[in-house]
């Protein structure tokens, strides 16, 4: 049986044949799930879930919050993974809680991946101001992100709650968000990277310069952190290869560098003859 | 003529870098849906960059001036340093703070400052600066104010209803080095404003009589800083002073900040590389003793120089000088001891706990949980797994050693 999905990420979408091919009784070895937008015109492919028998379905939330955060993972195999647990849920009502089993640990992996992808994201996106809009009180602001999943849905109330008082847009090639005071809009249609500048970016990067400790240099330590493929969406970024390849300069020439005497403001404060 | 807003941004945040703190995390919930206007704390805190150090951005971390009064002999400000001097005006930082969040670059604002004039005057305008933001700006984000030595109860109280977190450090970690090194400070003053300010935080978590609600005041609490290796204090002293601090003041965080060569540094301080590893294996002992029950002397009892061994994390060389601890077996073992395992962390221990409800584990159920299982293997039991003789050999300590480093030709 061959499913297509048209909204990656969307749970609904997935809960809805995740019930059809359940109450068909379904095994999951004999599911494949395609993606609408990697098949191209070629449809021929899909199946129709058999008509679906009413049936309720009841499963632990904890399995509900783990799918709704598994379904974003850009790797297909979620969603396999997702309908093996809810088949196996049927009666091994307590597999969730066999933190060892493999496909629980499989999809805990991804829902760690996916947690984090979305946490990068709430961390490197970046606004930059667009010009105001003529009869708009509010600032304009745009930025744009590359995420790994399809998490834009998940993380844009996070950019809502916090940019209140301006209008922003999130453009990402998995989908957008955008803000206008009153509302929030989704759309899971992929965008393309506007190029835009902000001349603030210019202060930030004098900042990020400067808080650098050269003398506590620990490269791995950043990368880990802040893996280089979001680099080319982040204005300090390249700044970062001759930080490093300064820093050792600049330790040793501190190093050398005679003692010298005290300002003059030094003694009148401490009245002390200079 | 006057240096221009980027270039004392320039000297401002060179000057401020030497703080280790940048957390951002721990502070009430709040956002900016209802009020309309700008930031929100959601618990946790973001990074939003790394310096090449490896250390977090999350904070716009700078001084409101680098001129200083006062002439701490380890600080870049100190007033006998030729250091360039310059100075932000209120409206600048908050300028700064809010242009920055904007661009989602900033969870928020760190602001220390020198001491101008005399330290209400200082105290003063970094108030202001956070009442502004609070309530001419209507700014949810976060800040953290360093607050500054001997400045006044009415002023810190003050500070204390707009910031999430204040701060004074304790600078060294006895009260001999804070006089030898920091002259005009004093370790009897520096503790007492942290108890009065514990004091009032107590207070405030009070539910008032009236409104039945707590006020909100310095809701992530308040945290310190040492230097690390700028004297000759030993670890177990060092970790002492943390206990110490963490008990009798309810800090939230002790930050350990390896001494770091500064440009045109006072003669009494050896040139040094920072001691990055020994601030390393503080901040894990810190750990252990703050999430893994464990007693500072415990940890400290392996050497006779009080001293952490650099080269073992400070739970495993816990574990080899307490092997008849050992084994721990997984299916049966309490929490406390499953802590100690070295290998275990806590997230691992939760997972252990709960699969074993319900199956006998087995090493397989360890290495599906990603715990190392080379570490652990000498020190437990699993089903199906007792380790052979591994405690006894005298090699043990050998085989977790770090490799001798490749070296290679320039
Ligand atoms: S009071 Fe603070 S800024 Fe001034 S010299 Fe001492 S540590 Fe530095």
């Amino acid at each position: 049986m061959r499913i297509v999905i048209d909204r990656r990420g969307d749970f609904e979408e997935w809960r809805d044949s995740a019930r059809h091919l359940l109450s068909a009784g379904i095994r999951p070895e004999a599911v494949e799930w395609l993606d609408r937008g990697g098949l191209g015109d070629d449809l021929f492919g899909a199946d129709d879930a058999a008509p679906s028998v009413k049936t309720t379905l009841t499963v632990p939330r904890a399995f509900v919050d783990l799918a709704h955060i598994v379904v974003c993972h850009a790797d297909l195999a979620a969603y396999a993974v997702l309908y093996r647990l809810l088949w196996r849920l049927q009666i091994e009502r307590h597999l969730l809680s066999i933190t060892t089993d493999p496909d629980v640990v499989r999809a805990h992996q991804m829902a760690k991946s996916v947690g984090r992808d979305s946490h990068k994201m709430k961390a490197f996106v970046r606004f930059k101001e667009l010009p105001a809009v003529e009869g708009r009180n509010r600032r304009q602001f745009l930025a744009w992100f590359e995420p790994d999943h399809y998490i834009v849905g998940r993380t844009a109330g996070f950019f809502q709650r916090r940019f209140a008082d301006m209008d922003w847009v999130i453009a990402t090639p998995k989908g957008s968000a955008s803000w206008d005071g009153d509302a929030l809009t989704v759309s899971a249609q992929p965008a393309c990277n506007p190029e835009l500048v902000d001349d603030t970016d210019d202060l930030w990067r004098t900042y990020f310069a400067n808080i650098f400790n050269p003398a506590r240099l620990k490269v791995k330590m950043m990368q880990t952190e802040m893996p280089k493929k979001y680099w080319k969406n982040l204005p300090e970024a390249d700044l970062i290869p001759d930080l490093i390849a300064g820093a050792e300069d600049r330790v040793r020439a501190m190093a050398a560098k005679p003692a010298t005497t005290a300002p003059k403001f030094h003694y009148r404060i401490h009245k002390i003859k200079g | 003529m006057k240096k221009s807003l980027k270039h004392r941004l320039a000297i401002l945040s060179d000057a401020a870098k030497y703080d280790a703190s940048c957390a951002s995390s721990g502070t009430t919930k709040r956002d900016s849906s209802r009020s309309g206007g700008l930031g929100s704390t959601e618990g946790s805190g973001i990074c939003h960059a790394y310096a090449p150090d490896g250390r977090c951005i999350s904070l716009l971390k700078i001084l409101l001036t680098n001129f200083c009064i006062y002439d701490c002999a380890y600080c870049i400000n100190r007033s006998s340093s030729n250091v360039e001097r310059a100075r932000f005006s209120v409206e600048e930082v908050i300028w700064l703070t809010l242009e920055f969040y904007r661009r989602n670059y900033i969870e928020g604002l760190f602001l220390s400052s020198g001491i101008i004039r005399s330290s209400d005057y200082t105290m003063e305008e970094m108030v202001r600066i956070a009442r502004d933001l609070r309530l001419k700006h209507n700014f949810q984000g976060y800040i953290h104010l360093k607050t500054i030595p001997d400045a006044s109860a009415k002023l810190i109280e003050e500070a204390g209803l707009f910031a999430d977190r204040l701060s004074i450090n304790i600078e060294l970690p006895t009260d001999a080095g804070v006089e030898a090194f920091a002259p005009q400070k004093h370790p009897a003053n520096i503790r007492r404003s942290m108890g009065e300010l514990k004091l009032k935080i107590d207070e405030a978590r009070e539910p008032t009589l009236k409104t039945k609600r707590r006020k909100r005041f310095v809701p992530a609490g308040q945290s310190t800083q040492m230097i690390i290796g700028a004297d000759a204090t030993n670890d177990a002293t060092i970790l002492g002073t943390s206990a110490r601090l963490y008990g009798g003041y309810q800090l939230r965080r002790v930050y350990y900040s390896a001494f770091s060569p500064i440009p045109d540094s006072s003669q009494h301080l050896p040139l040094i590389k920072p001691p990055l590893m020994r601030e390393h294996r503080l901040y894990q002992a810190d750990w252990l003793y703050r999430f893994y029950g464990f007693d500072i002397a415990e940890i400290t009892h392996g050497r006779a120089d009080g001293m952490l061994d650099l080269e073992l994390d400070p739970k495993l060389a816990w574990a080899l000088a307490n092997r008849d601890r050992f084994p721990v077996d997984i299916n049966r073992a309490d929490k406390e001891m499953l802590l100690r395992v070295p290998g275990f962390g806590v997230k691992t221990v939760m997972s252990i706990l709960t699969a074993r409800r319900h199956k006998r584990l087995k090493m397989e159920d360890l290495a599906r949980l990603k715990v190392s299982l080379k570490k652990v293997k000498a020190f437990i039991v699993a089903d199906g797994h007792t380790p052979m003789n591994l405690l006894d050999r005298s090699d043990l300590k050998a085989m977790f050693m770090p490799r001798p480093e490749q070296l290679s030709l320039l």
